[in-house]
């Protein structure tokens, strides 16, 4: 079991400027108001597990799973850019779908199985996503990397499960993988250093070398 | 963020209690829009009361001919559905066409629905804003205005909403099922689901407080062309400038409704009926009684001209 930290407590509390805040023990399913005055906060005990690891821990329940994931599990991989869903850096696998993690609350994900980039491949053992958008120069500052390549990787089982696109010709016929159709699908990442000719590349090569 | 408490709930019976246990509590499903205005601290609801497991995940046939949409079934799986793609291109095309693939799969048909504004002065809490704080009155009629609304708008409010699917339901006569606190059902038309501003902007939906959604109801297949164009300021990812839902039959007639320029998917049923005499007909009828801001004057000959755009794809 990983706890929440204490370190990260202190600092939430600092930043909405509470003074001490004693957390609620844990009731599963439901939490009940701080009877106290002033900012509270309420914490709640989830079980999810993430990259295969089950991990049981209390939070806040305004902590976004993207929180849980950086300030409580410690797997900064997965990275904040804007917080409101509009850039895609926070990109993770939840449930075998991609989602903005930063719109997502944690106790939301009870039972659920997230993949974050650190679950996708590791520095000696990479993912073939991982390894193309190295060998295409997929990045320049590697912020947005990690959610491009969970967004990709997701994105890929998409066109095979038949999900058709805005640039879809025909709804009735089979999905194809074109520039266009890799383009609009992946539009929910955004590279401020603009690799993205580099990153149709790096997606292009996996999902040809897929079939 | 301001604290809430949480809680889970597995049927419509023990949702509309929660609800009703707890003054301003909000549900929760996908979250996408709520926790975004949660940061911001424009929504600030003191209970969440999470849905997702309440089952309404699924589409299933009316005895009619039609389809019952559960209200959690997601933008992607509704979009990818076999039976909407083939009878209901439009509305396909239209989810398609709204957020990034990361929202469409946390997005709910009901959440898309209740989704609200985009004007940047309803998310900018230093000014004022009626639908933010009821009285305080709008920035926009002043400020700038470019993706606002052109028609029926107020003095107190011209922010449009912003979903794509809603005008494809709108343009398809959808019902909204939904049930209230005391287990109470009622069946809205999609016409009468959103309302226009008048003076109170902040109540944006005839819901009542606790009503929850449950599903949406597509009449029997109609068959045409089903067209959704949408003009916006970047090819992918972005808000409607406007856009135009429409199922063309072979003569020519049809139906027609457009997003991005009200605070509701606009049809006028008089429009339709222009719709065959051509776009500059049917858009003089849409927008009769227009009130253009010198910002967004430009979304009345953008509507005529993708009208005609669309009329002519119809036709190919």
């Amino acid at each position: 079991m990983v706890g929440s930290d204490d370190v990260d407590l202190n600092r939430r509390d600092l930043m909405v400027g509470a003074g001490a805040c004693a957390a609620l023990p844990a009731l599963p399913g439901a939490a009940m108001a701080q009877p106290e005055s002033g900012e509270r906060t309420v914490e709640l005990q989830i079980s999810l597990k993430v990259n295969g690891q089950s991990h049981t821990l209390n939070v806040d329940t305004r902590t976004s799973l993207l929180d849980l994931l950086r300030e409580n599990l410690h797997l900064t991989g997965t990275k904040k850019g804007c917080d409101h869903g509009q850039c895609g850096a926070c990109t993770v696998i939840v449930d075998g779908r991609r989602i903005n993690s930063c719109l997502t609350l944690a106790v939301m994900h009870e039972g659920g199985e997230i993949t974050t980039i650190e679950g996708l491949g590791q520095p000696d053992n990479l993912h073939p996503m991982q390894e193309a958008f190295i060998k295409h120069d997929g990045y320049q500052c590697g912020y947005c990397t990690p959610g491009q390549i969970c967004s990709s990787v997701a994105m890929l089982e998409e066109i095979k499960a038949g999900i058709p696109s805005h640039v879809t010709a025909d709804l009735l016929a089979p999905v194809h993988l074109t520039e266009s159709e890799l383009r609009e699908r992946m539009s929910g990442n955004i590279c401020r250093c603009g690799a993205y000719s580099n990153i149709v590349e790096a997606i292009t090569e996996v999902a040809e070398r897929q079939g | 963020m301001k604290a809430f408490t949480y809680e889970r709930v597995s049927s419509p019976a023990q949702a509309a209690a929660a609800i009703a246990r707890h003054p301003g509590a909000k549900f929760i499903a996908g979250g996408t829009n709520l926790l975004d205005l949660m940061k911001l601290q424009i929504e600030t609801p003191a209970h969440l009361v999470d849905i997702n497991s309440l089952k309404l995940d699924r589409i299933e046939p009316t005895p009619e001919g039609g389809l019952r949409i559960g209200a959690l079934m997601r933008n992607t799986d509704l979009a990818a559905d076999e039976r909407i793609r083939r009878d209901y291109g439009v509305l396909s095309r239209a989810l398609l066409a709204g957020a990034s693939g990361q929202l469409r799969n946390r997005a709910t048909t009901a959440g898309n629905l209740l989704q609200r504004t985009r004007c940047p002065y309803f998310y900018d809490t230093s000014q004022p804003c009626n639908k933010r704080e009821p009285g305080s009155g709008c920035s926009a009629l002043d400020g700038v205005s470019r993706q606002l609304g052109i028609i029926g708008v107020s003095e107190a409010c011209i922010a449009t909403h912003p979903s794509d699917m809603a005008v494809a339901m709108r343009v398809l006569d959808a019902t909204v099922e939904t049930v209230d606190a005391g287990g109470a059902t009622r069946a809205i038309p999609i016409a009468e689901f959103h309302r226009l501003p008048g003076d109170t902007p902040h109540i944006e939906t005839v819901l009542e407080p606790g009503e929850l959604i449950t599903a949406v109801t597509l009449p029997p297949p109609v068959g045409g062309k089903q067209i959704y164009r949408k003009v916006r300021d970047r090819a992918s990812y972005a808000f409607a400038l406007i856009s135009v839902a429409a199922i063309v039959q072979q003569d020519g007639t049809g139906r027609v409704a457009l997003g991005g320029v009200a605070h509701k998917p606009w049809r006028i049923e008089a429009a339709d009926a222009e719709l065959s005499r051509g776009a500059k007909a049917a858009a003089e009828a849409l927008l009769a009684g227009a009130k253009p801001t010198p910002d967004n004057a430009f979304k009345r000959p953008l509507v005529e001209r993708t009208l005609a755009a669309v009329l002519t794809e119809a036709r190919a």
